[in-house]
């Protein structure tokens, strides 16, 4: 199974300043130890919001509006993921555990988000319907 | 409450087990006992933990405690075996547990690198070496490696305890194979693992098409393989290899269980990032000088269809050229079945039913389904229908695959009743 380690953003992360060279080398460090466990997928770091774009559809059936960052609420946005193949929700939370403290100075937060697979994926039109339902439960609500 | 600590020690002891037994192995010189030493250590935690609650860092705790246990027993062992040598042993001893510390600190990809080497190790039969390379490696449990090989435990138990005795008997040593050695002992390694990829991805008996703990756990010990031996080009094109196949376990199967052919399936719906993945170990593979190996020709097969967007735009001249280099490197019948798979598909039917008429002979593909299924391919395009029916009937006498058999009797049947365009067995150009 599949996770998603999302480092959310921080006041630090969206002001751009970098993390300490120790942080940094830490960071290194883990990212090396997934890569030789060979559970790493994929690791990425985000630019802050401030050079975003949000899409939104306010009014349903309506026209997207388009809206430049950087958005508030450093909480809810995301500085950075690591995608991880794992064996069960244990051992991805036993990664992320392991993973040193993201900004080190009292904002660190890692979120665990589980990865929708579909083993069965097919054209067959029953499980591409459930495969849609499963998408839109997992969008965000607001 | 205690059944989550327990779940959350059997994830642990999962990404720990092969370090532990590693370096058990080091220190104790056998890896039966190295893994009888680790379990103990395992239930010592399970025991502990739920009262205690997880230590800050459970794999350096584990670690700790099993090389204690270890030198327990190393102490015992001296004492019981060579009690004349007590006092000086007692100093040694005392050395030994500060060499021993540093074992932690120590990168372990050496010992695992010993490990593995000893569970692939061509004394032992390729069941042995698939089963006990799971368990201690994969740190899967027998009742897993049973379900995963739809075995009775009994019998995986047993494989694994002769395995680790005739390793005891021979007094395999636990070392990296010297220079003239280390190419072949490699290629059993990787061989192991494609093994054991390969039983996941086309089972070959049961009613399951694909078994995924498999392909999973081979996928993950490539990858592992890869970091500790980074400078082999092989064990990139094999990790190249298994990450475009699994790209596409998910459109293998349609929901009823039925397989679906390469040609046939959703290539919107394949995994882009294992995709990814695979042309990134590919590109490595290429990077260490000399020719491409077979698992990187393969690799490289495999990355002509990641790279085609629909069927029609299949570089099969391409395919066909990387198999005759495949042939050279590797020859085998089934190379040269699929070779002629490629080469049907770049220059026509006939050229390829040539090569197939000629495979006929070869005593090694008697009993292999793929060799009618091909052929009757061949001669369905070639509009020879009802020769094509017969092949598609022998080919189901021979697969032990009971999915696989019904698709083949059902093309069988659809012979008689339409003779429609059809695709090309995917086994056949992989």
């Amino acid at each position: 199974m599949r996770f998603m380690m999302i480092v959310k953003a921080t006041q630090d992360s969206e002001e751009g300043i970098m993390p300490s060279q120790e942080l940094v080398d830490a960071m290194m460090k883990y990212n090396e130890e997934l890569v030789k466990a060979g559970v790493m997928l994929a690791a990425e770091g985000l630019h802050a919001s401030s050079g975003g774009i949000r899409i939104s559809y306010p009014e349903p059936g309506g026209k997207p509006q388009i809206m430049d960052g950087p958005f508030t609420e450093s909480k809810e946005l995301i500085a950075g993921f690591t995608l991880i193949e794992v064996n069960s929700r244990e051992e991805a939370i036993e990664w992320a555990m392991r993973m040193p403290d993201p900004h080190g100075r009292g904002e660190g937060v890692i979120e665990l988000r589980e990865v929708i697979e579909t083993p069965e994926l097919t054209s067959n039109p029953d499980s591409l319907a459930l495969h849609a339902q499963l998408r839109d439960l997992g969008r965000p609500k607001s | 409450m205690a059944s989550s600590i327990h779940r959350t020690v059997d994830a642990i002891w999962r990404m720990e087990a092969a370090k532990i037994i590693a370096v058990l192995t080091r220190m104790v010189r056998d890896v039966g006992i190295a893994e009888d030493l680790a379990q103990d250590t395992l239930i010592v935690a399970l025991e502990k933990w739920p009262e205690t609650g997880i230590p800050d860092n459970p794999g350096a705790w584990l670690m700790t405690a099993a090389k204690r246990r270890a030198l327990d027993y190393l102490r015992r062992d001296r004492v019981l075996g060579r009690k004349y040598e007590e006092i000086g042993r007692e100093m040694d001893m005392r050395q030994q547990d500060q060499e021993y510390d540093a074992v932690v600190e120590e990168d372990i990809g050496d010992d695992l690198l010993r490990l593995i080497f000893m569970t692939c190790h061509p004394l032992l039969s390729s069941q042995a070496r698939v089963a006990l390379t799971l368990r201690l490696l994969g740190g899967l449990t027998t009742v897993e490696i049973a379900h995963a090989y739809l075995v009775p435990e009994p019998t995986v138990a047993q494989r694994i305890v002769r395995a680790k005795r005739t390793l005891a008997e021979a007094r395999v040593p636990f070392e990296v194979p010297q220079a003239p050695e280390l190419k072949g002992r490699l290629s059993s390694v990787y061989e192991v693992i494609y093994l054991m990829f390969n039983e996941g991805y086309s089972a070959t008996s049961g009613e399951n098409w694909t078994r995924p703990l498999l392909c999973k756990e081979a996928l993950r010990l490539g990858r592992i393989l890869a970091e500790i031996v980074p400078s082999e080009s092989e064990v990139h094109g094999l990790v190249a290899l298994m990450e475009f196949q699994s790209s596409r376990l998910r459109t293998r199967v349609d929901s009823s269980g039925e397989p679906i052919l390469l040609m046939d399936q959703n290539r919107a719906q394949w995994d882009q990032l294992l995709i990814r993945r695979g042309f990134a170990a590919l590109e490595r593979a290429g990077r260490i000088p000399g020719a491409l190996g077979p698992y990187s020709l393969q690799a490289s097969i495999s990355a002509c269809h990641a790279r085609a967007r629909t069927p029609s735009e299949t570089n099969w001249i391409r395919i066909a050229a990387l198999y005759e280099a495949l042939a050279q490197a590797a020859p085998s019948p089934v190379v040269e079945l699929n070779r002629a798979v490629s080469l049907a598909m770049a220059f026509g039917p006939e050229v390829g039913l040539e090569i197939v008429d000629a495979l006929a002979l070869e005593p090694a593909l008697k009993e292999y389904h793929l060799l009618p299924s091909v052929r009757g391919d061949f001669l369905m395009k070639l509009g020879r229908v009802q020769e094509a029916c017969e092949e598609f009937k022998r080919a189901a006498s021979l697969t032990s695959n009971a999915r696989e058999r019904a698709m083949l009797l059902k093309r069988a049947s659809d012979c008689v009743t339409d003779s429609g365009p059809e695709s090309v067995s995917e086994t056949g150009t992989e």
